[in-house]
């Protein structure tokens, strides 16, 4: 059981990443448009110029 | 109209060489609609970032500072097929804003505390069954609690500043048994713990704490997008004002860009975009939108006009602010504020269920401890049950009952043309037994129109309307919509205060008064059958036409009236406007009562003896003398082309040209209230159930937590059927 002396602060600290990584997307303003992220994700790229495209 | 915007007052300097520009777009509602404005701003030079926010129908530019002209982007979206206007945000949308990213912020802390807690809390579940040592499930605890603690700190303030501002005004509103729960759930789980006792909440407290500042975020994002789409149409509305930016020039800035002091001129034709006193000038002008009397009045030095008053004949100089004493305006003030407070003593269905709940389940638990004392058990047990009590019956399926059929039902309005400016609107225009209708502005169109173009032949009408381009007296105006013209006639002399005369075809051509036209016999003949309406008179060669311009009834304003009594809701017109107008209005709209010439005084007197009766009224109305009206009913609409004022204080907004909004306002309220009456009672049913069960003494937390989240997302399910839209 003293494996969970590692695991448990690993455990958290993960948690805690995950908190400030949704801190983060908060004040970077990615919540502030849900309707248009939806369509962002589905929408074709842009079409690809002409250097770009030859390979 | 748009060569002319001054945009220097809404450019802001975005730092390194940038500048920020903030568009209101209309007619954006697709992703296609967002990736062609996006290509198409993107490939001009210099521009570095173009972002459609699709959400808000709004864009956001940014481009290298005096390179680009910001006209640029209007007249490119325009030829785009997209009306734009720059905006800036107001006060009580960047408040709201906040107010909803502040939420969602201790809403994300709870939430991962909640998930972490979990990770925590299962192990002791099943180790409790099995053979977990006491000292491993000791430190389970206090790792929860170590999580817990301060992420409730932080998250449950809402609830508990609410609940203490409430018990300083001697009053219970549902925070207080929220915050109690949530603080007696963490003392006794700490208490718990500190003894090695089995059982600990901190996963239900946290859990209850993420799931109502879930429902707090919903019912804040509703006001925010609100005050957005509200922000959007004040923007696209385009207002402007010609101002002197020196004693002898002129500019035209955005409306919003006029300080108190700002000298403003005003000429025939133009709409006044500013409170003010007239400084020099005479002219008549129309107050409709404000007063709803449709006879113009003439203003002279010293009086004051209101924003939306018609200017008619003469040019005016106006001091913007409506600093002049004893006017309307401080009348209106007055009886505003006395309407407001009186609407804010009326108790939401959440706040009257909690007044009933909170006895009860305090009550309920002060019991469950007597009678385990009496039954012989220890005072450690008996309080942990009461406890126990308080944290099943934590009312988390109450707080999400209300807030969440408010988000879809307002969801559903939205789509039918409907903004809600309050979450409470919904019950109160649900409960109306009574609507009464202002008349200007509200069951007529804003705007004047031709009545009687049936008798005019459509060629006639065309070339009128051509004719008509050249003048800027608001009933030619009239003319010229009605005939859709585009193209003024050459040649055209305006004769001030009579008409404009030219020639087409080698024979002379007029438009006027109805003496500049020789057609007063004609002109007479109308006014004897419709007394309300302005004459123009319109000449070419021998032949003479009258045309009859008056505001004209929303095209399904009867319809609406008609559907409205057969729910069951009596309709009255009360308005500020003369006799023989609201006769007419009402006939035609076969409405049997009504009032003519109310005074804003008046008009909220017959709202209290309609309340007095027992009536509930719903005031839809749009002028500055409907203010007061709109704030004393029990629920209140105004359109979308009512006055700031207006539209601030009404519960919810309407837009376009037609009435229906205010039918399907009704109707998908009533649906909502029944929802949440719905949803209230199977949180009564859910607390039926759980707290035999609690007062036994068998709750866990394992039942404490299955049973908070599947009432929660039971009530949530309910409240989604909000969403099917009424069959017509």
């Amino acid at each position: 059981m003293e494996v969970l002396v590692i695991l448990v602060p690993l455990a958290l600290a993960l948690g805690f990443l995950g908190l400030l990584g949704f801190l983060w997307s908060l004040k970077s303003g990615q919540y502030d448009d849900l309707d248009g992220a939806a369509w962002r994700a589905i929408a074709d790229d842009e079409p690809v110029s002409d250097h770009g495209r030859s390979k | 109209m748009q060569a002319d915007i001054d945009f220097s007052h809404y450019l802001k300097r975005a730092g390194g060489g940038l500048i920020h520009l903030d568009l209101a777009v209309e007619g954006i509602n697709c992703a296609g609609c967002m990736a062609k404005i996006e290509r198409n701003l993107s490939t001009i030079p210099d521009v570095t970032s173009a972002r459609v926010n699709l959400t808000d129908s709004r864009l956001a530019l940014e481009w290298k500072a005096g390179t680009i002209d910001p006209a640029l982007f209007v007249s490119r979206l325009a030829e785009l097929g997209y009306k734009a206007y720059p905006f800036e945000r107001d006060d009580a949308e960047t408040l709201e804003a906040q107010r909803a990213q502040g939420l969602l912020r201790r809403l994300g802390v709870a939430a991962f505390a909640a998930m972490n807690v979990m990770m925590l809390s299962i192990p002791v579940w099943s180790g409790n069954v099995s053979d977990m040592l006491p000292e491993q499930r000791d430190f389970f605890h206090w790792l929860s609690a170590l999580i817990v603690l301060p992420a409730a700190a932080y998250s449950a303030q809402p609830f508990f500043s609410s609940a203490l501002s409430a018990l300083r005004a001697r009053g219970v509103n549902m925070d207080v048994p929220i915050s109690i729960g949530i603080v007696l759930a963490l003392v006794t789980s700490v208490i718990e713990t500190v003894n090695h006792a089995e059982h600990a909440y901190f996963d239900a407290a946290i859990m209850l704490i993420a799931f109502l500042l879930a429902g707090r975020y919903l019912d804040q994002n509703m006001r925010r997008r609100t005050r957005a789409f509200a922000g959007n149409l004040a923007a696209l509305k385009a207002e402007t004002a010609t101002k002197f930016i020196s004693p002898t020039e002129i500019g035209t800035v955005p409306a919003a860009a006029i300080r108190s002091g700002d000298i403003v001129l005003l000429r025939p034709g133009e709409r006044c975009a500013v409170d003010g006193s007239v400084i020099e000038g005479r002219s008549e002008i129309d107050q409709s939108l404000i007063t709803g009397e449709t006879l113009p009045v003439m203003v002279t030095p010293g009086s004051a006009v209101f924003a939306g008053t018609l200017v008619r004949s003469g040019t005016l100089r106006i001091r913007a602010s409506a600093a002049a004493g004893g006017t309307l305006l401080d009348e209106i003030s007055r009886l505003l504020d006395h309407a407001l407070q009186a609407r804010s003593r009326y108790p939401r269905l959440a706040e009257r269920a909690s007044r009933l709940y909170a006895p009860v389940v305090h009550a309920t638990a002060f019991l469950t401890m007597l009678g385990w004392l009496a039954y012989g058990a220890g005072l450690h047990d008996s309080i942990v049950t009461a406890i126990a009590v308080l944290i099943i019956t934590c009312p988390c399926a109450l707080g999400l009952a209300i807030p969440a059929v408010q988000t879809v039902a307002s969801g559903a309005l939205f789509g039918s043309g409907v903004l809600l400016n309050a979450g409470d609107a919904i019950e109160r225009i649900a409960e109306i037994d009574r609507v009464i209708f202002d008349k200007t502005g509200t069951l007529t169109l804003p705007e004047l129109d031709v009545a009687n173009c049936a008798e005019i032949p459509d060629d006639v009408l065309r070339l009128a309307g051509r004719l008509a381009l050249s003048s800027r007296h608001p009933v030619a105006a009239a003319i010229a919509r009605k005939a859709a013209a585009a193209s003024p006639l050459p040649d055209i002399q305006e004769e001030p205060g009579q008409g404009v005369h030219g020639f087409c075809d080698g024979h002379p051509i007029r438009l006027g008064r109805p003496s500049f036209c020789g057609a007063d016999g004609l002109a007479n003949e109308i006014l004897c059958r419709d007394p309300e309406a302005s004459v123009v008179a319109f000449s070419h060669g021998g032949s003479r036409y009258v045309f009859a311009v008056r505001q004209r009834l929303r095209p399904d304003a009867a319809d609406v009236v008609a559907g409205l009594a057969r729910m069951g809701v009596a309709v009255e017109i009360v308005s500020g406007d003369r006799e023989p107008a609201v006769r007419l209005a009402a006939t035609q709209l076969g409405v049997h009562e009504w009032r003519a010439g109310v005074s804003p005084v008046d008009k909220i007197a017959r709202i209290e003896e309609l309340a007095r009766q027992g009536c509930k009224v719903l005031m839809v109305g749009d002028g500055l003398n409907d203010a007061p009206a709109l704030a004393a009913a029990h629920a209140s609409m105004s359109p979308a082309t009512a006055t700031h004022m207006s539209q601030a204080v009404a519960d919810a907004v309407f837009l376009g040209e037609r009435l229906a909004p205010v039918l399907s306002a009704v109707k998908v309220s009533r649906k909502a209230l029944r929802l949440m009456r719905q949803n209230l009672w199977l949180a009564v049913v859910y607390n039926v159930l759980a707290v035999p069960i609690a007062i036994a003494g068998l709750v866990t937390p394992l039942i404490a937590a299955a049973a908070m989240s599947g009432s929660s997302v039971i009530v949530m399910l309910n409240a989604l059927r909000a969403r099917a839209r009424e069959a017509a």
